[in-house]
């Protein structure tokens, strides 16, 4: 299978600090891709480069063969390319069936709140689209949120820490419901997460960064066995 | 009691106009997080539009109108492109300065182009009144209220009910994620300030009749309809007519019932407006306090 994303030797500085380091990893079409890594070690900085919110010093992107480095990011959904946040990023003044229509908008005819409210219910969130977006719990706010960049019919979404603030449970559904969204919707996905156990649960590959750079890549397996992967994380948090 | 009613009514009239110009600086202040200054001076001129077009162009009344509401939202869009982008990126109060520097030109044109002889504008509606259980409106009134209301119904169900409305929204809550789904924020920003404009030209438009034309007609409208914002909540639509009307009411009646107010003091009456608000209730009627989350 042809890579959908490839990140080739992206270096990103601000200022004195090398935020990415000649970072390459591809995703490959229809994958669960995972990225992890410590604190600060560049994953969120690498999601943004991609969704064009930060220009990169070096380095080439491409997205289903065509580079994306031309392109503004007003124009990233209609490649393709949709994404959540890690702090969930909804359009706080607006109802949650709103925020799903903005998410569409770029479809133009045809996709209107019918569409929309489909898609609220597919995430469970059908009986609160009136609801203002910032009334509800943190949880849902993070559902409408998917259901939003759903909305555009991406063929690549990027989920940041989609896991943060859930329980056990809630990561255990959030993993199936992952895994029902790539095969329902046609998508590949590359996932930020600190939740190890989902990461390793529903990827098909996983690169890991340290301090701006990639520092393995991999299966799953691959990945938990890899030494520099144990010595990255040692000391930080939970080990691979 | 007639007097009092009638005094609600034509306070209802000028709070109207408020709450018009109000709604436009708080069209922009959602948008770009800066207080437009020159909101005033904008519609002045479009104001003078409008008259030019009425006694040098043989056009009647509303065609006139609409003529100038059409070139004032161009000229809306225009401004945002030539002297608002540039700086929109940066500091806010790069722009804050740039209104302000834009309000003195707006001024200087004006005078430049039709001088700054103080001229009579005949209002659009008839100069007679209507009996309404023994109060006497007249249709100056009931026309200003009318077209205000009007006007801002039809920019509300622009936001609510299009696909460019409910992408403006987006563009001015959260920029950076409106792009992200793929709304052309710069572009929205124009579109605003076209609309806000088109709002103000309307203010303008209905404010002449009663105060005559002149380059300077608006400063005080300006300031009362800052006050309205402040009341109603600098970032809320609603809070910004109905802030509007309040305080064209209660100016109108402080300044019938209250000997020492009467005409002479409605600045300072809208000033105080300002300060207590601001201290006692920053977010306004309408708005909410902003919360931060760390």
């Amino acid at each position: 299978m042809a890579a959908l994303l490839s990140v080739e030797e992206i270096t990103l500085r601000f200022g004195g600090i090398v935020a990415l380091d000649g970072v390459s990893f591809e995703v490959e079409a229809g994958h669960i891709a995972g990225l992890i890594g410590p604190n600060g070690a560049g994953k969120t900085t690498a999601f943004n480069v991609i969704t064009r919110l930060y220009a990169p010093d070096q380095g080439r992107l491409e997205f289903d063969g065509r580079s994306l480095l031309e392109t503004p990011a007003h124009r990233i959904a209609e490649h393709g390319i949709a994404r959540t946040f890690q702090n969930v990023n909804l359009f706080t003044s607006m109802s949650v069936l709103e925020n799903v229509l903005v998410g569409g908008h770029r479809l133009g005819r045809g996709t209107g709140e019918k569409e929309a409210r489909a898609m609220l219910e597919y995430v469970g969130l059908g009986v609160r689209a009136g609801d203002l977006a910032a009334s509800l719990p943190y949880g849902l706010q993070k559902r409408v949120e998917i259901a939003r960049a759903l909305a555009a019919k991406p063929r690549l979404l990027l989920l940041d820490e989609p896991a943060g603030g859930l329980n056990h449970e809630g990561v255990e559904e959030l993993g199936d419901f992952i895994l029902r969204l790539r095969d329902d919707h046609e998508l590949t996905v590359l996932l930020v997460e600190h939740h190890m156990g989902l990461v390793m649960r529903i990827s098909d590959h996983v690169n890991v960064l340290g301090s701006g750079r990639k520092i393995a890549g991999g299966t799953p397996a691959d990945v938990r066995a890899n030494p520099d992967v144990i010595e990255a994380y040692l000391g930080s948090e939970a080990g691979p | 009691m007639a007097a009092f009613f009638q005094q609600v009514v034509s306070g209802l009239a000028s709070g109207s106009i408020y709450g018009a110009l109000a709604l436009s600086i708080v069209l922009i202040h959602r948008a770009t997080g800066v207080i437009n200054f020159a909101q005033g001076e904008m519609a002045t001129f479009s104001t003078y539009i409008a008259w030019t077009l009425v006694t040098h162009h043989g056009f009647s009344y509303w065609p006139a109108f609409v003529v100038a509401l059409v070139v004032s939202f161009l000229g809306g869009v225009g401004i945002h492109e030539a002297v608002i982008r540039p700086v929109e990126r940066g500091p806010r109060i790069r722009v804050v300065i740039v209104t302000i520097g834009l309000l003195l030109v707006l001024n200087g044109l004006v005078t430049w182009i039709w001088s700054g002889e103080v001229r009579a504008v005949q209002s659009p509606f008839p100069a007679r009144t209507i009996d309404v259980g023994g109060v006497a409106i007249s249709w100056q009134d009931i026309g200003t209220i009318a077209v205000c209301l009007l006007s801002v119904l039809v920019l509300g169900a622009f936001f609510r009910c299009t696909k460019t409305g409910l992408a403006m929204r987006a563009a001015a809550t959260n920029p950076a994620e409106a792009r992200l789904v793929g709304v052309r924020v710069s572009r929205m920003l124009a579109v605003g300030w076209g609309l806000a404009a088109a709002l103000g030209a309307v203010a303008g438009m209905l404010t002449a009749p009663s105060v005559f034309l002149s380059p300077n007609m608006m400063l005080t409208v300006l300031i009362y309809a800052f006050a309205a914002a402040v009341l109603g909540g600098i970032d809320s639509p609603v809070g910004a007519v109905v802030g509007g009307l309040l305080l064209g009411v209660g100016l109108n009646l402080l300044g019938t019932y209250v000997d020492f107010v009467g005409s002479d003091l409605g600045l300072p009456a809208a000033l105080l407006v300002i300060l207590v608000v601001l201290l006692v209730r920053p977010a306004g009627l309408f708005g909410k306090p902003r919360v931060r989350k760390v």
